[in-house]
């Protein structure tokens, strides 16, 4: 085991020399992430707050049918705009976000206490038009409704009739579980990490070697070569722990200074909760050392490896993708699926829920049998002549 | 001691050494001559146990490089043809890193290191980062790293590749003060002239075979020629791929 232990101690010295080393493992994950998740949640409180708070100005054609309507809408603080020339063109331009059409048939119908047609014109495809038109459609519904309790009242009838069912919210989450964009973006930026963090050691300590030609020199020494291999991937797999450590680390002092307020949400991440989130994602920075060291043993240069990279910063992706797209209820056959188990097992920790032990125990043993067998591939992998001599 | 007999070995359709037999002995240079490409790199990376051959026979001191690989590899010392030195790292951890992975202790690298720091005149960039060396600066690290472990039996391929006068000078004393201590030294070279100056025994490779095998003077006679130049000319046949 000295040959490892002699092949880890110098690629940890020779990288920590290494300022690109540095800067990938140990500066990027952990300043960039938990920035651009602080950044995230500021611009979407703030846009959120500017849309709600808003007036909405509201063009309106055929103003003239509806007298009563238009009435209601300002008192609502609608600011009505005079007829558009084409109002199709309009909100295709975003100029504004919807126009609202009185019909001519509006009064004779009204008249005969049918249903006035009125049309709201918009594109419900732009994020940004959503905000307004559920406003116009909630005036509009309230004045139906005042109306429609008036015209009961007239002829007699309790308005409550025709309100049969009576709805009302009893919110059982808990601040902390509405972290819900937490709960989805931390497990997602860990998975991330923990891959950029192994990725420049697998490729420098790999086809880095072989691109400077020290592979042969180092490979005629008297050393097994599984034990220079683990040794390198030991290294890289360090680097990748202090790349996620530092990262919740970080997330750690940024968070206070998050808009807390908006969301309602109360994301303090204490000691205990951070050291059980490393404990849980400790077994992906293995995964992730022996799947690139791995990939990179075949690459012939950095670049190569490079290449082959972008694509694998892809699976780290992929479970928190399917999450966003269909939240699953957690279930334990799902904790033998590595990165899959780590996204649920985190989303579960931020929201304070209690976990089964055997599911921890699950999540890791899965995915330390997994990252264990490719380590083993890539141990033997320079057993093959042809890949230590695939240099240029 | 080396023993070669009868070494084969091809990749794909390539035969890249094709039935190579010869000897080195302790306290002798033996030089393997031939233009690139005639098999001198594979042969001795088949010595240093990197690559297993297809079939053949090798023994230095005795033991067999595809049985005894870690055995091997610590009684030798070996100048590949890739000298690569980590950049990151000073001329004096690079040696200490092959050191260590030899299992000396780190008092005995030390001392070594002083040692081959004086023989080598590396006083100058022992402790700089290799980032930036010269050619000649890097070869005597390598060799320094090759012979950190003091070996029995040392294996040079191309050591003056890229060298300039006065550090071919340099290498040229250090090879022959290895040959005084009573190491045997083979070295590989297209270098016609580096065999003439050093080398006690040479062997010809030419197309993965050994052309002529002997002393200078041996050679000499069986060629019929006057110098050692015309000598080696005849006996591959062409004058393709060598150096004067």
């Amino acid at each position: 085991m000295s040959g490892l232990i002699t092949v880890f101690r110098k690629e940890v010295r020779e990288n920590i020399r290494d300022r690109r080393a540095l800067f990938n493992s140990l500066l990027l994950g952990p300043l960039l992430f938990p920035l651009l998740f602080v950044g995230m949640m500021w611009f979407l409180e703030s846009a959120e707050k500017e849309r709600a708070e808003k007036t909405l100005e509201l063009p309106v054609i055929g103003a003239q049918y509806a007298p009563s309507l238009i009435r209601f809408l300002e008192q609502q603080g609608t600011v009505i705009l005079p007829e558009p020339e084409n109002p199709e063109e309009l909100v295709l331009n975003q100029e504004v976000p919807a126009v609202l059409r009185i019909l001519p048939e509006y009064p004779e119908k009204w008249a005969e206490g049918l249903p006035a047609p009125v049309e709201i014109i918009s594109d419900p495809s732009r994020q940004e038009s959503n905000a307004p038109i559920r406003k116009i459609k909630l005036l509009l519904m309230g004045y139906g409704q005042q109306i429609g309790s008036l015209r009961l009242q007239l002829r007699g009838v309790s308005p409550q009739l025709a309100a049969p069912v009576m709805v009302k919210d009893v919110d059982l989450s808990t601040p902390k579980s509405r972290a819900i964009l937490a709960v989805i973006f931390l497990p997602y930026v860990l998975m991330i990490t923990a891959f950029t963090g192994a990725t420049h050691l697998a490729m420098d300590t790999t086809a880095g070697e072989k691109e400077r030609k020290s592979l042969e020199p180092l490979l005629i020494n008297p050393v097994p070569r599984w034990q220079i291999m683990s040794g390198k991937m030991v290294t890289t797999t360090v680097f990748a722990m202090a790349s996620l450590a530092l990262t919740l680390v970080s997330f750690r002092i940024i968070l206070p200074y998050m808009p807390v307020g908006a969301f309602g949400m109360d994301l303090t991440l204490g000691l205990e909760t951070l050291l059980k989130i490393l404990l849980v994602i400790s077994p992906v920075a293995i995964l992730a050392a022996a799947l690139l060291t791995l990939l990179a043993s075949f690459a012939k240069s950095y670049r190569e490896a490079q290449s082959y990279m972008g694509l694998v910063i892809l699976i780290p992706m992929i479970p928190s993708l399917i999450f966003m797209a269909n939240p699953i209820k957690a279930e334990s056959w799902m904790m033998n699926i590595p990165l899959f188990s780590q996204n649920i097992l985190i989303g579960e920790i931020i929201r304070d829920e209690s976990v089964a032990i055997n599911w921890y125990a699950m999540s890791i043993a899965s995915t330390l049998v997994i990252g264990l067998a490719l380590a083993i591939m890539a141990a033997t992998l320079y057993n093959r002549p042809r890949l230590i001599f695939s240099s240029s | 001691m080396i023993e070669v007999r009868n070494l084969y070995k091809s990749f794909g359709d390539v035969k890249a050494v094709n039935g190579v037999s010869f000897e080195a002995r302790d306290g002798e240079i033996t030089g393997l001559l031939g233009p690139n490409g005639a098999g001198k790199t594979t042969t001795l990376r088949m010595l240093y146990s990197l690559l297993p051959p297809d079939s053949g026979e090798i023994r230095i001191d005795g033991l067999d490089p595809t049985r005894d690989a870690m055995q091997i590899k610590r009684t030798l010392g070996v100048v590949p043809d890739s000298r690569g030195l980590y950049s990151r790292l000073t001329a004096r951890e690079n040696i200490r890193y092959f050191g260590e992975l030899h299992g000396m202790n780190s008092d005995s690298i030390g001392a070594r290191i002083e040692n081959l720091t004086r023989t080598l005149d590396m006083g100058d960039f022992i402790d700089r980062r290799t980032e930036g060396f010269s050619q000649g600066q890097r070869v005597k690290v390598a060799i320094a790293r090759a012979m950190v472990h003091e070996p029995q039996t040392v294996l040079m391929d191309e050591p003056s590749n890229g060298l300039d006068v006065m550090s071919t000078r340099a290498l040229r004393d250090y090879i022959r003060e290895l040959r005084q201590a009573g190491h045997s030294v083979v070295l590989s070279t297209h270098v016609m002239q580096e065999v003439a100056a050093l080398c006690d025994r040479i062997v010809i490779i030419a197309g993965g075979e050994v052309a002529a095998d002997g002393t200078a003077a041996d050679l000499l006679n069986r060629s019929g020629c006057d110098s050692l130049e015309d000598a080696f000319v005849k006996l591959i046949g062409s004058e393709e791929g060598l150096l004067a």
